[in-house]
């Protein structure tokens, strides 16, 4: 059976995590990133409320009102696991000591700009650690889908909606294409093999370089 | 002087309307929720309220906006409540987002006595209007107020008669930095013990920031989403 959207994309998001690594999963669909991560990696999620060391969500007899992920959903601590206050969750993310954070995004525009916590005309909820992470952490790999549920392009020349953060996003990775933001622009690095270059342009607001290393999967 | 209360009617007498508070907690996890239904029970009014995120409609501090007695709210995420969204459409309360290491950061420097501080976080963003800029090094950072407290309330798992604190798993959250920076610190725990039974190595909040110290009755801790796995998964 084919893989959903979600599915493709998380399955390729994966591959961003190496063995050894401090990661933040922002809420959605990378939390769902956390699944996939290779039994034999000792890798170590932050959750911004004070955990370094997100475990598996309990069973019945484990839930713990004082033990939950900054989804605010139940959760458990791994072996190895450390919990701190909001300063020091912060101090983490904004010294610059998390490897990689996978973060949701509204839109993303050619120049990295990440806009994910407001859409105008709707009721703002609020940014929670998403500013804070996308400049803190080393590297930021944004996770989306390729267009809106509307169909339109959400890789943008502009974001059109209140950005989180300006030039912060390392790797941008939708169902159809993965891209980098380097110095000499944003460029498309791998693609799916079920469509052609022409196709993904016409669903690709942003202005891209084709890498000569292109990889299809 | 003894810093224990016995009724957080006492705690609370001079709270007035108008005054800042400062409330821990994340979500609903590591609230203070005895002070919150103290506060509810004497309908102190104006009240503006620094504090992550703002409860739900019928907990936490959901059960002050509901009985209008916030005028203002400083937090990072206010969704999950129906009351605020109707409040503040109609224009009846002032919202102040801020991001989530800013505004822990903003209160630990209130209790830390600095004034102000810079961070790239928000720089390009809404959130960077109306804010001075400087930059260090080639890069840009925005300045950020420190929040001091006219109270805070505080949960911690145990205390001390002292006032010194120790929390509990993730219920730490934002409840030690709420500590320093309230000019009335009140600390509520589910145990409250004799001074010198805690170690002093494990105390998180030392006694100096706590002004008031109660011991609360029946917690409640409700969790705002349950999630489960089956007991085989792992197996």
């Amino acid at each position: 059976m084919a893989l959903t959207n979600r599915e493709r994309i998380v399955k390729r998001a994966v591959q961003e995590i190496r063995d050894g690594m401090y990661v933040n999963l922002g809420i959605g669909m990378p939390t769902l990133v956390a699944n996939e991560i290779p039994k034999d990696y000792q890798v170590m999620l932050q959750s911004e409320n004070g955990l370094l060391g997100i475990g598996p969500y309990p069973t019945e007899s484990e839930v713990d009102p004082d033990l939950i992920n900054a989804g605010k959903e139940t959760v458990t601590a791994v072996k190895g696991a450390a919990f701190f206050d909001s300063a020091e969750s912060f101090a983490m993310i904004r010294g610059g000591h998390l490897d990689l954070a996978i973060l949701g995004g509204m839109e993303v525009s050619e120049k990295g700009d990440l806009a994910n916590w407001m859409i105008p005309g709707k009721l703002v909820k609020g940014m929670g650690g998403a500013m804070d992470l996308v400049h803190g952490a080393k590297r930021v790999v944004v996770i989306m889908e390729h267009l809106s549920k509307k169909g339109e392009p959400k890789v943008r020349k502009e974001c059109t909606l209140p950005l989180t953060g300006q030039g912060v996003v390392d790797r941008l990775i939708t169902e159809l294409a993965v891209f980098d933001f380097t110095d000499e622009g944003m460029v498309l690095i791998e693609k799916s093999k079920d469509i052609t270059l022409e196709e993904l342009k016409s669903k690709t607001e942003a202005d891209y370089i084709v890498s000569p290393n292109l990889v299809e999967w | 002087m003894s810093k224990v209360f016995s009724s957080f009617e006492d705690a609370i007498s001079d709270l007035k309307d108008g005054d800042t508070i400062i409330v821990g907690g994340f979500g609903l996890c590591g609230i203070p929720e005895k002070a919150i239904e103290a506060i509810l029970r004497k309908g102190t009014k104006n009240l503006t309220v620094v504090s992550n995120n703002c409860g739900v409609d019928d907990w936490g501090l959901g059960l002050l906006l509901k009985n209008k007695q916030i005028k203002k709210i400083i937090a990072s995420y206010v969704g999950e409540n129906k009351t605020f969204e109707q409040q503040f459409l109609n224009g009846e309360i002032e919202v102040e987002l801020t991001p989530q290491g800013t505004l822990a950061e903003r209160i630990r420097a209130g209790g830390a006595g600095i004034p102000a501080f810079y961070t790239a976080t928000g720089v390009g963003t809404p959130i960077a209007e109306g804010k001075p800029t400087k930059v260090f090094d080639g890069k840009t950072y925005i300045e950020e107020r420190a929040i001091v407290g006219d109270f805070a309330f505080v949960k911690a798992w145990k205390g001390d008669k002292l006032g010194n604190l120790v929390y509990r798993k993730t219920a730490r959250n934002f409840n030690p930095l709420a500590a320093m920076a309230g000019k009335i610190t009140i600390a509520e725990v589910e145990e409250l013990v004799e001074v010198g039974e805690l170690d002093p190595d494990e105390i998180h909040t030392p006694s100096i920031y706590v002004q008031r110290i109660l011991v609360g009755e029946r917690y409640e801790k409700r969790i705002e989403k349950l999630t489960t796995r089956k007991e085989e998964v792992l197996r």
